[in-house]
C-alpha cells in the first residue's frame, strides 16, 4: 500500500484551482483560434478574437479568465493500492477554499433558499472512483453557473433510441441559444440511472477536445451531434456563425431494460479543466 | 450598423437612436446588480424605501466581479446571463432605468417594457471578464455589502465595449436558430 500525505494532495489541489482559473487549456485555445479562421461573419470573428485576447491577458495578469470562477468540481480516480492520510473529500475542499482565497477567485456558492453566500466557495463537489493501481488522479473543473443552468436530463423510452437522443440534445441547444456563452462544449451522458447520467455527462467534459471517444461508433455519434449543433447557426455569443459548439463528448454505460437515461451538460467556451496525477 | 460613444447616465435621445447591431462605447457611471441585489431592490420598492442609487437614466450591469487585486479597482468583470433578471427588469425600466448590460436572451415582457419606456439591452462578451475589467476605472460598493460578489457597486467605466442586442423599437440582434420548435 502506497501512503500519500494529506499535504501532498492539498498542495496539488491548490495548484489545480489556481491554474484552471487563469489558463485556458491549449486545446480549447487552439479550437477557438481555428474557429476564428473558419468564420466568415465579422461579429463571430470579433467575439472569438476577444476570447483569445482575454486568455492571453488572464495568463499574463493572473486575473481569472471569467469572473464566474465556478463551483469547484473534482473527479478523483483513486488507486486501490493507495492510502491517503486523512479524509480525501475534506482535504480537497480545504485546498479548494485556500486556492479560491489565494487566487482572488469569486466565491459563488450560496444557500439555495436564503441565497446567503457561503463566503469561501465551499463545498466542493467531489466524485471518487476506485481504480486499480497505486496512483491517484485528480481532475478539476471550475464550473460556471450560466452554462450549468442550460444543462438538462431526461428519461427517454428505449424505443426513442439514438434518434430520440439526437432530438433532445439539438433541441436543448437550440433553446439555450446565446445563454450558455457559445461556442460551447457539450457533455452527453447516456445510460446508467437517473443520478448517473448527469455524472457521465460531466465526466465526458474532461476529455480533451482533440480526443474523440475511443469507441468508433460513439466517436461517429459525437461528430454527428457536433455537425447538427453547428448547423443551428447560433454562433459565438449567439450573434450568428458556424461555431456554436467546439466539441461533443459522449460517455455511455448500460442501463435498465425499461430506461434510456440521458443528460446534457453544457460547458461554456471557457472550459477550465486541469488534472494532476500523484 | 453604427458606432456610438455614449455617456451614462443615459437620456431618452441617447437610447432612441440605437438600433440592434450597433456598437456602443460607454463611458461614465453604471451600477452592478444581479440576482440577489435585484430581489432586494424590488423588496425596497415594495416597502417604499429609498433605493441606493438613482434609477432615472441608470445603466445596470449584470455582473458579480471577482475580488480586486492590489492596485486594480476590480477583478474580472464580464456579464452574467440576463434572463434571470427578466422578473425585475420591466419594473425597473418603468421607473427610469435606461439600459441593462448582460448576455443572452430577454423575454417578451422585458422587450415590451423597453419599447414603452425607451430602454435598451446591451450585450457584452461573456467569458471575457479579464479583458472587460480593463475598461473599469473605479469601483465602490454602495449597498448590500453582505452579498459579497452580488453587492451593488458603482462603477466608473471608459469606452466599455457593448453591442445593442435589443433596441427600443422591438428589434433583436441574436441569430434565430435554424430549428423548428
Amino acid at each position: 500500500m502506497r501512503i500519500i500525505k494529506a499535504e501532498t494532495i492539498h498542495d496539488a489541489v491548490v495548484d489545480l484551482v489556481l491554474t484552471a482559473a487563469r489558463y485556458l487549456p491549449d486545446d480549447v485555445k487552439q479550437a477557438i483560434a481555428d474557429a476564428r479562421e473558419n468564420e466568415s461573419s465579422e461579429s463571430a470573428r470579433e467575439v472569438l478574437g476577444q476570447l483569445l485576447e482575454n486568455a492571453d491577458l488572464a495568463a499574463e495578469s493572473g486575473l481569472p479568465l471569467c469572473q464566474d470562477t465556478g463551483v469547484g468540481v473534482f473527479f478523483v480516480e483513486m488507486g486501490d493500492q493507495v492510502h491517503v492520510e486523512g479524509n480525501l473529500p475534506e482535504i480537497i475542499n480545504k485546498a479548494m477554499v485556500e486556492g479560491y482565497e489565494k487566487g482572488l477567485l469569486r466565491k459563488s456558492l450560496c444557500h439555495p433558499l436564503t441565497r446567503v453566500n457561503t463566503r469561501d466557495n465551499s463545498p466542493a463537489v467531489v466524485h471518487v472512483d476506485i481504480v486499480p493501481g497505486d496512483k491517484i488522479k485528480i481532475k478539476h473543473m471550475a464550473k460556471g453557473g450560466g452554462s450549468e443552468n442550460m444543462s438538462r436530463c431526461t428519461m427517454l423510452t428505449p424505443a426513442q433510441g439514438w434518434e430520440g437522443i439526437k432530438d433532445f440534445v439539438i433541441r436543448r441547444m437550440a433553446e439555450a441559444g446565446p445563454n450558455p456563452c457559445p461556442p460551447t462544449v457539450i457533455g452527453v451522458g447516456i445510460g446508467g440511472t437517473f443520478d448517473l447520467a448527469p455524472a457521465l455527462a460531466k465526466k465526458a467534459l474532461f476529455r480533451p477536445l482533440s480526443e474523440p471517444n475511443p469507441d468508433p461508433e460513439l466517436a461517429a455519434m459525437e461528430e454527428e451531434l457536433l455537425a447538427e449543433i453547428n448547423k443551428l447557426g447560433i454562433g459565438p455569443m449567439g450573434l450568428g456563425g458556424n461555431t456554436t459548439s467546439l466539441g461533443v463528448k459522449i460517455e455511455m454505460r448500460p442501463c435498465h431494460i425499461a430506461s434510456l437515461p440521458l443528460a446534457v451538460n453544457v460547458q461554456c467556451h471557457s472550459s477550465r479543466i486541469k488534472e494532476v496525477e500523484i | 450598423m453604427a458606432t456610438y460613444e455614449l455617456t451614462a447616465p443615459l437620456k431618452d435621445e441617447d437610447v432612441k437612436q440605437l438600433k440592434a447591431g450597433d456598437v456602443v462605447k460607454l463611458t461614465g457611471t453604471i451600477y452592478t446588480a444581479r440576482d440577489a441585489a435585484h430581489k432586494r431592490l424590488c423588496d425596497m420598492l415594495d416597502n417604499g424605501e429609498e433605493l441606493p442609487f438613482e434609477l432615472e437614466g441608470a445603466v445596470i450591469y449584470y455582473v458579480g466581479p471577482s475580488p480586486a487585486p492590489e492596485g486594480r479597482p476590480i477583478g474580472s468583470a464580464g456579464p452574467t446571463t440576463s434572463y434571470r433578471m427578466d422578473t425585475y427588469a420591466p419594473r425597473l425600466h418603468s421607473l427610469g432605468v435606461k439600459a441593462t448590460i448582460g448576455k443572452g436572451k430577454r423575454n417578451a415582457d422585458v422587450c415590451k417594457a423597453m419599447e414603452e419606456h425607451t430602454g435598451v439591452y446591451f450585450g457584452a462578451t461573456g467569458g471575457a471578464g479579464a479583458l472587460l475589467s480593463q475598461c473599469i476605472d473605479e469601483a465602490e460598493v454602495i449597498a448590500f455589502d453582505d452579498l459579497g460578489p452580488e453587492a451593488i457597486r458603482k462603477l466608473t467605466v471608459t469606452n466599455f465595449p457593448l453591442l445593442v442586442v435589443n433596441d427600443s423599437h422591438g428589434n433583436e440582434q441574436y441569430a434565430k436558430p435554424n430549428y423548428e420548435f
